[in-house]
């Protein structure tokens, strides 16, 4: 599971969805790896706009990244800057979550990671 | 400038739709100025060669495009339009090397016949030398011939083009996608053909996100991530996305193809309790959703709640065990599809586009209707067809919210919801038809009665 995909998805509970507590999911004993991807910047700076930064930062801390700027950069920013790009690149797209749990801030409902495969299905009881 | 491009002649209707979705995603003005669904010859407009070469290099449907050199009934009024349209651009010509080549559809001619069409182009100041193998020129005689001409032994062709080649499609990686050679695969995957027309329909390219929620192996996520795009997959099926290993996966079919660094993710979650957040973050959703007929058709959830209060007692015990596996039920097929283009509305940005399969009954009284919302305009749809069912893939458009019908969304979500039962047969009208091989109630009821006992 990447750091990218995090950012896109939140807890599943229908009632979870409206509260601000349940995004982003909280890595819990995360194991991470780091994949070898070729850089691919037009995807990076097309996404850009669509990435929730203070999640991002906020799930950046919590898996032992330093901290990100406050503001994301901008188009222009990232077309100049080799190293922030890859450095995104690194953090968005290399990083993957094999092992752990994802906990919702709102209902405490904790998601399994297994082999780098999140399962999002919900108990009976939640539905 | 206009331009023959050379189709093939299956998958009719899907035609048009693909090589003008190209044209968007390659940013081409194209006109469409002769194209019919019997024949495989289409005469284009288009601004330049290099508009051409792009317009058909990621086609599944088309073969080849060429410059259009002339058309007619006749091979005399081929020749005629050749020699008044077209003698400007002979002298480009005279010295290069070339071929002529013959494509005779639906029909045949023997070496000798083949010869002298050719050579009938003799006044073409041509003096280059003629290479069969890689002439730096190709111009070929393209015939359109009536069904089954060779078995009624007509004469002559209904139609004749003439044109230069300048560029091949990309038809050729169907066989590379072909999912007899391909790792993990399961009943229900998406033929390759398909699914990568399916891919070019949806707008995929480089740079974009696209989405499949009902993934299985894979199919779609790497039809779009062939095309460029970074493809995410997700199945209710924990069992389909896991795989059986490291090669027999949806990650392993990435590998296989050299498409790993455009895998985006794959998870496990059902559409109807997504995890996607609701925000405009997709550029596509292409999917083929379950009809219930190889697969079921299934949500989260407990099947009769009252009468059985211990699945969901069971479920607060035990979710948290690695070996529990909570408990689905059948959904309703039409409450599904609304739920894809509601999850659609939440989730594309502007002008992205869904692109979903569904199937319907070829009879009129069984068929069911294109869905429809308020935010999601219809692009296009392409029939399928088989014997007594034809599967039909719908592409929609979201619409920017400022040309969204507002009471119209109001209007949508205050609709009456329609999906009474609880078996797969009462929620599945389709599944319903399909098994009782679509006669009507009448008959079936009848073939009851009449079954010995």
């Amino acid at each position: 599971m990447k750091v990218l995909s995090l950012n896109f998805l939140t807890c599943a509970v229908k009632a979870c969805k409206s509260t601000s507590n349940s995004y982003p999911l909280h890595p819990k004993d995360a194991e991470l790896v780091e994949d070898d991807l070729e850089l691919n910047s037009e995807l990076l700076l097309n996404i850009m706009p669509r990435i929730d930064w203070p999640a991002l930062s906020t799930t950046a801390t919590e898996l032992g990244f330093p901290s990100l700027p406050a503001q994301p950069p901008t188009k222009e920013e990232l077309e100049a800057d080799a190293k922030m790009l890859q450095d995104l690149h690194h953090l968005l797209m290399e990083t993957q979550m094999m092992e752990g749990k994802l906990v919702c801030g709102n209902c405490g409902h904790e998601y399994a990671v297994r082999e780098g495969i999140a399962n999002f299905l919900l108990p009976a009881h939640l539905v | 400038m206009e331009y023959l491009i050379r189709f093939s002649q299956s998958h009719e209707t899907f035609r048009l739709p693909e090589i003008q979705a190209l044209a968007i995603v390659v940013g081409v003005d194209m006109q469409i100025l002769h194209y019919d669904l019997e024949s495989p010859f289409c005469v284009v407009q288009l601004p330049s060669e290099d508009a051409a070469k792009a317009l058909v290099q990621r086609s599944i449907l088309a073969q080849s495009i060429h410059e259009h050199w002339g058309t007619g009934d006749t091979l005399d009024e081929v020749h005629a339009e050749v020699k008044r349209k077209t003698s400007q651009w002979w002298p480009k010509y005279k010295e290069t090397s070339f071929k002529f080549s013959l494509d005779a559809f639906n029909g045949s001619r023997s070496n000798k016949q083949r010869l002298a069409l050719i050579n009938s182009f003799g006044y073409l100041p041509f003096d280059g030398e003629i290479k069969m193998v890689n002439p730096e020129e190709d111009f070929t005689i393209f015939e359109q011939w009536e069904f089954q001409a060779v078995p009624r032994k007509l004469p002559n062709p209904m139609k004749v083009h003439f044109g230069r080649f300048i560029a091949q499609s990309s038809r050729d990686i169907i066989q590379t996608f072909d999912l007899k050679k391909r790792g993990y695969i399961s009943t229900t995957s998406m033929d390759s053909e398909l699914a990568l027309i399916t891919a070019n329909i949806a707008l995929a390219a480089p740079g974009k996100i696209f989405y499949d929620p009902f993934a299985g192996t894979g199919s779609f996520p790497v039809a779009c991530a062939q095309w460029g795009a970074l493809g995410f997959g997700s199945d209710i099926d924990g069992r389909s996305v896991r795989g059986d290993g490291e090669h027999k996966s949806m990650k392993g079919n990435f590998e296989q193809y050299g498409l790993k660094s455009l895998l985006g993710d794959c998870f496990v979650c059902d559409l109807t309790n997504s995890p996607v957040r609701k925000a405009r973050i997709l550029d596509g959703i292409i999917c083929d959703p379950p009809y219930g007929v190889r697969e079921g058709l299934k949500v989260l959830g407990a099947r009769d709640p009252v009468n059985q209060p211990w699945v969901v007692e069971k479920s607060r015990v035990m979710w948290n065990l690695p070996e529990y596996v909570p408990p689905k039920k059948p959904y309703s097929f039409v409450a599904m599809l609304d739920d894809i283009l509601q999850f659609a509305t939440d989730t594309l940005v502007d002008n992205g586009r869904l692109s979903f399969w569904m199937p319907t009954a070829n009879d009129e009284n069984q068929e069911i209707g294109v869905p429809q919302h308020p935010c999601m305009e219809i692009v296009v749809v392409c029939t399928q067809v088989f014997n007594k069912w034809s599967r039909r893939l719908i592409t929609y458009r979201r619409l920017p919210d400022s040309e969204v019908d507002q009471q119209a969304v109001l209007d949508w979500q205050s609709r009456e919801q329609t999906s009474e039962g609880i078996t797969a047969d009462e929620l599945n009208p389709f599944r319903r038809h399909y098994f009782n091989g679509f006669r009507t109630q009448e008959a079936v009821g009848s073939a009851i009665d009449t079954a010995p006992k």
